[in-house]
Protein backbone atom coordinates (compact mmCIF):
# COMPACT_ATOMS: atom_id res chain seq x y z
CA UNK A 1 0.00 0.00 0.00
CA UNK A 2 2.89 2.32 0.74
CA UNK A 3 4.66 1.33 -2.41
CA UNK A 4 2.81 3.39 -5.04
CA UNK A 5 2.53 6.39 -2.68
CA UNK A 6 6.25 6.30 -2.02
CA UNK A 7 6.87 6.02 -5.71
CA UNK A 8 4.70 9.07 -6.34
CA UNK A 9 6.43 11.04 -3.56
CA UNK A 10 9.79 10.13 -5.01
CA UNK A 11 8.74 11.17 -8.50
CA UNK A 12 7.28 14.42 -7.21
CA UNK A 13 10.45 15.19 -5.30
CA UNK A 14 12.57 14.43 -8.34
CA UNK A 15 10.41 16.70 -10.50
CA UNK A 16 10.57 19.52 -7.93
CA UNK A 17 14.32 19.18 -7.68
CA UNK A 18 14.71 19.23 -11.45
CA UNK A 19 12.46 22.32 -11.76
CA UNK A 20 14.31 24.12 -9.02
CA UNK A 21 17.60 23.20 -10.65
CA UNK A 22 16.51 24.51 -14.06
CA UNK A 23 15.14 27.72 -12.51
CA UNK A 24 18.40 28.15 -10.59
CA UNK A 25 20.48 27.66 -13.71
CA UNK A 26 18.32 30.13 -15.67
CA UNK A 27 18.61 32.70 -12.88
CA UNK A 28 22.36 32.23 -12.63
CA UNK A 29 22.74 32.51 -16.39
CA UNK A 30 20.59 35.68 -16.52
CA UNK A 31 22.32 37.60 -13.74
CA UNK A 32 25.85 37.67 -15.24
CA UNK A 33 24.35 38.47 -18.68
CA UNK A 34 22.64 41.59 -17.26
CA UNK A 35 25.88 42.55 -15.49
CA UNK A 36 27.86 42.11 -18.71
CA UNK A 37 25.34 44.25 -20.64
CA UNK A 38 25.63 46.96 -18.01
CA UNK A 39 29.44 46.83 -18.09
CA UNK A 40 29.38 47.03 -21.90
CA UNK A 41 27.05 50.07 -21.85
CA UNK A 42 29.30 51.84 -19.34
CA UNK A 43 32.44 50.99 -21.33
CA UNK A 44 30.82 52.37 -24.50
CA UNK A 45 30.02 55.63 -22.71
CA UNK A 46 33.53 55.87 -21.21
CA UNK A 47 35.04 55.50 -24.71
CA UNK A 48 38.07 53.52 -23.56
CA UNK A 49 38.87 55.52 -20.41
CA UNK A 50 39.13 53.56 -17.16
CA UNK A 51 36.03 54.00 -15.00
CA UNK A 52 36.93 54.63 -11.36
CA UNK A 53 34.70 54.80 -8.30
CA UNK A 54 34.41 58.16 -6.56
CA UNK A 55 33.59 61.86 -7.09
CA UNK A 56 30.02 60.94 -8.10
CA UNK A 57 27.07 60.59 -5.74
CA UNK A 58 23.89 58.95 -6.96
CA UNK A 59 21.04 59.72 -4.60
CA UNK A 60 18.08 57.34 -4.70
CA UNK A 61 15.82 55.77 -2.10
CA UNK A 62 17.16 52.24 -1.37
CA UNK A 63 13.61 50.90 -1.15
CA UNK A 64 11.36 52.05 -3.97
CA UNK A 65 7.62 51.53 -3.55
CA UNK A 66 6.53 52.65 -7.02
CA UNK A 67 8.86 51.82 -9.88
CA UNK A 68 6.96 54.10 -12.26
CA UNK A 69 8.26 57.32 -10.72
CA UNK A 70 11.60 57.12 -8.93
CA UNK A 71 13.33 60.42 -8.12
CA UNK A 72 17.09 60.33 -8.60
CA UNK A 73 19.77 62.97 -8.17
CA UNK A 74 23.38 62.86 -9.35
CA UNK A 75 26.01 65.15 -7.90
CA UNK A 76 29.61 65.28 -9.08
CA UNK A 77 32.45 66.89 -7.15
CA UNK A 78 34.00 69.26 -9.64
CA UNK A 79 35.03 72.92 -9.63
CA UNK A 80 33.16 73.30 -12.97
CA UNK A 81 35.80 75.68 -14.28
CA UNK A 82 36.89 76.04 -17.90
CA UNK A 83 39.93 73.84 -17.16
CA UNK A 84 38.20 71.18 -15.06
CA UNK A 85 34.53 70.42 -15.54
CA UNK A 86 32.06 67.62 -16.05
CA UNK A 87 31.25 67.04 -19.70
CA UNK A 88 28.49 64.49 -19.32
CA UNK A 89 26.64 62.47 -16.72
CA UNK A 90 25.00 59.19 -17.73
CA UNK A 91 22.77 56.90 -15.74
CA UNK A 92 22.54 53.18 -16.51
CA UNK A 93 20.39 50.39 -15.14
CA UNK A 94 20.85 46.65 -14.98
CA UNK A 95 17.43 45.10 -15.62
CA UNK A 96 15.13 47.44 -17.52
CA UNK A 97 14.51 46.48 -21.19
CA UNK A 98 17.20 49.02 -22.19
CA UNK A 99 20.43 49.79 -20.32
CA UNK A 100 20.37 53.58 -20.84
CA UNK A 101 18.30 55.78 -18.55
CA UNK A 102 19.44 59.29 -19.47
CA UNK A 103 22.52 61.23 -20.56
CA UNK A 104 23.03 64.83 -19.44
CA UNK A 105 25.48 67.14 -21.19
CA UNK A 106 26.97 69.89 -19.06
CA UNK A 107 29.74 72.42 -19.34
CA UNK A 108 31.55 75.10 -17.35
CA UNK A 109 28.42 77.27 -17.66
CA UNK A 110 26.53 74.85 -15.40
CA UNK A 111 28.26 76.19 -12.28
CA UNK A 112 27.38 73.09 -10.30
CA UNK A 113 27.36 69.51 -11.55
CA UNK A 114 24.02 68.48 -10.11
CA UNK A 115 21.15 67.00 -12.09
CA UNK A 116 17.90 65.43 -10.96
CA UNK A 117 15.15 63.56 -12.76
CA UNK A 118 12.49 60.89 -12.27
CA UNK A 119 12.91 57.43 -13.76
CA UNK A 120 11.24 54.04 -14.14
CA UNK A 121 12.56 50.81 -12.67
CA UNK A 122 11.24 47.46 -13.90
CA UNK A 123 12.90 45.38 -11.20
CA UNK A 124 15.08 45.34 -8.11
CA UNK A 125 18.44 46.07 -9.64
CA UNK A 126 21.66 48.03 -9.70
CA UNK A 127 21.70 51.62 -10.90
CA UNK A 128 24.96 53.25 -11.98
CA UNK A 129 25.80 56.90 -12.55
CA UNK A 130 28.90 57.71 -14.62
CA UNK A 131 30.44 61.17 -14.94
CA UNK A 132 32.77 62.01 -17.80
CA UNK A 133 35.20 64.89 -17.14
CA UNK A 134 36.58 67.21 -19.79
CA UNK A 135 39.96 65.38 -19.58
CA UNK A 136 38.18 62.13 -20.53
CA UNK A 137 38.41 60.48 -17.12
CA UNK A 138 35.31 58.70 -15.86
CA UNK A 139 34.00 58.36 -12.32
CA UNK A 140 31.16 56.21 -11.13
CA UNK A 141 28.83 55.36 -8.28
CA UNK A 142 26.50 52.35 -8.21
CA UNK A 143 23.52 51.80 -5.94
CA UNK A 144 21.43 48.67 -5.40
CA UNK A 145 17.71 49.39 -5.31
CA UNK A 146 14.81 47.23 -4.20
CA UNK A 147 11.59 47.85 -6.12
CA UNK A 148 8.28 46.60 -4.73
CA UNK A 149 5.95 47.76 -7.54
CA UNK A 150 7.65 47.39 -10.90
CA UNK A 151 7.13 49.73 -13.84
CA UNK A 152 6.12 48.43 -17.30
CA UNK A 153 4.06 45.55 -15.87
CA UNK A 154 0.69 47.26 -15.49
CA UNK A 155 -0.79 48.55 -18.74
CA UNK B 1 1.20 71.67 -27.28
CA UNK B 2 1.91 70.07 -23.96
CA UNK B 3 1.77 71.85 -20.69
CA UNK B 4 5.30 72.74 -19.61
CA UNK B 5 6.38 74.12 -16.26
CA UNK B 6 9.69 75.85 -15.71
CA UNK B 7 10.63 76.87 -12.19
CA UNK B 8 13.59 79.20 -11.90
CA UNK B 9 14.37 82.62 -10.43
CA UNK B 10 13.60 85.54 -12.75
CA UNK B 11 16.24 87.74 -11.16
CA UNK B 12 19.75 86.83 -10.04
CA UNK B 13 23.05 88.39 -9.14
CA UNK B 14 25.84 88.21 -11.71
CA UNK B 15 27.77 84.97 -11.26
CA UNK B 16 25.12 83.37 -9.10
CA UNK B 17 24.34 79.70 -9.70
CA UNK B 18 20.63 79.28 -10.32
CA UNK B 19 18.68 76.04 -10.20
CA UNK B 20 16.24 75.36 -13.02
CA UNK B 21 13.50 72.76 -12.77
CA UNK B 22 11.55 71.69 -15.83
CA UNK B 23 8.50 69.52 -16.18
CA UNK B 24 6.48 68.73 -19.28
CA UNK B 25 3.27 66.76 -19.71
CA UNK B 26 4.04 63.75 -21.92
CA UNK B 27 3.14 60.02 -21.66
CA UNK B 28 6.72 58.84 -22.47
CA UNK B 29 5.30 55.61 -23.93
CA UNK B 30 8.16 53.10 -23.77
CA UNK B 31 7.25 50.79 -26.66
CA UNK B 32 7.51 47.77 -24.34
CA UNK B 33 4.07 47.99 -22.74
CA UNK B 34 0.90 46.19 -23.90
CA UNK B 35 -2.26 48.26 -24.23
CA UNK B 36 -5.81 47.32 -23.26
CA UNK B 37 -6.14 45.04 -26.34
CA UNK B 38 -2.88 43.22 -25.59
CA UNK B 39 -1.00 44.75 -28.51
CA UNK B 40 2.25 46.60 -27.77
CA UNK B 41 1.69 50.35 -27.69
CA UNK B 42 3.96 52.15 -30.16
CA UNK B 43 6.88 54.07 -28.72
CA UNK B 44 6.28 57.78 -28.12
CA UNK B 45 9.09 59.46 -26.25
CA UNK B 46 10.63 62.85 -25.70
CA UNK B 47 14.20 62.17 -26.79
CA UNK B 48 15.93 65.41 -26.02
CA UNK B 49 15.78 68.56 -23.90
CA UNK B 50 18.07 71.45 -24.63
CA UNK B 51 18.51 74.73 -22.78
CA UNK B 52 20.08 77.64 -24.65
CA UNK B 53 21.12 80.83 -22.86
CA UNK B 54 20.95 83.93 -25.03
CA UNK B 55 22.49 86.91 -23.25
CA UNK B 56 22.12 89.46 -26.08
CA UNK B 57 25.47 88.50 -27.68
CA UNK B 58 26.00 84.77 -27.54
CA UNK B 59 23.50 81.97 -27.80
CA UNK B 60 25.07 79.04 -25.92
CA UNK B 61 23.64 75.63 -25.19
CA UNK B 62 24.29 75.42 -21.44
CA UNK B 63 22.57 72.08 -20.88
CA UNK B 64 21.08 69.21 -22.83
CA UNK B 65 19.69 65.82 -21.94
CA UNK B 66 19.06 62.65 -23.92
CA UNK B 67 16.11 60.70 -22.59
CA UNK B 68 15.42 56.98 -22.93
CA UNK B 69 12.32 54.84 -22.17
CA UNK B 70 13.45 54.54 -18.53
CA UNK B 71 12.60 58.18 -17.87
CA UNK B 72 9.24 58.47 -16.11
CA UNK B 73 6.12 59.93 -17.75
CA UNK B 74 5.88 63.74 -17.60
CA UNK B 75 9.67 64.07 -17.59
CA UNK B 76 11.08 66.20 -14.81
CA UNK B 77 14.65 67.42 -15.17
CA UNK B 78 16.50 69.82 -12.95
CA UNK B 79 19.94 71.34 -13.48
CA UNK B 80 21.98 74.45 -12.69
CA UNK B 81 23.48 77.30 -14.64
CA UNK B 82 25.43 80.46 -13.91
CA UNK B 83 23.58 83.77 -14.36
CA UNK B 84 26.12 85.54 -16.58
CA UNK B 85 24.05 88.38 -18.04
CA UNK B 86 20.43 89.40 -18.52
CA UNK B 87 18.83 87.45 -21.30
CA UNK B 88 16.51 84.65 -22.28
CA UNK B 89 16.70 80.95 -21.57
CA UNK B 90 15.11 78.85 -24.27
CA UNK B 91 13.99 75.33 -23.43
CA UNK B 92 13.32 72.96 -26.34
CA UNK B 93 11.93 69.47 -26.04
CA UNK B 94 11.91 67.20 -29.07
CA UNK B 95 10.86 63.62 -29.57
CA UNK B 96 9.08 60.91 -31.50
CA UNK B 97 6.22 61.65 -33.91
CA UNK B 98 7.71 65.08 -34.62
CA UNK B 99 7.17 66.31 -31.07
CA UNK B 100 8.74 69.74 -30.60
CA UNK B 101 8.04 72.43 -28.06
CA UNK B 102 9.92 75.52 -27.01
CA UNK B 103 9.42 77.72 -23.95
CA UNK B 104 11.31 80.85 -23.02
CA UNK B 105 12.01 82.47 -19.67
CA UNK B 106 13.53 85.92 -19.24
CA UNK B 107 16.24 86.28 -16.63
CA UNK B 108 17.29 89.67 -15.26
CA UNK B 109 20.84 89.75 -13.92
CA UNK B 110 21.87 92.57 -11.62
Amino acid sequence: MNGPLDFHGWQRRRLLCATAGIAGVLWLRKAPAAQADLAAAIAAFAAGAPVRAGRVTLEIAPLVENGNVVPIKVEVQSPMSEADHVKAIAVFNERNPQRDVAVFHLGPRAGRATVATRIRLANSQQLVAVAQMNDGSCWTHGVDVIVTLAACVEP
Amino acid sequence: MSRALITMPTTAKRGEIIEIRTLIAHPMETGYRPGADGAILPRNLIRRLSCRYFDGRDDVEVFSAELFPAVAANPFISFCTIATASGTLRFSWSGDNGFAQTESVTLTVT
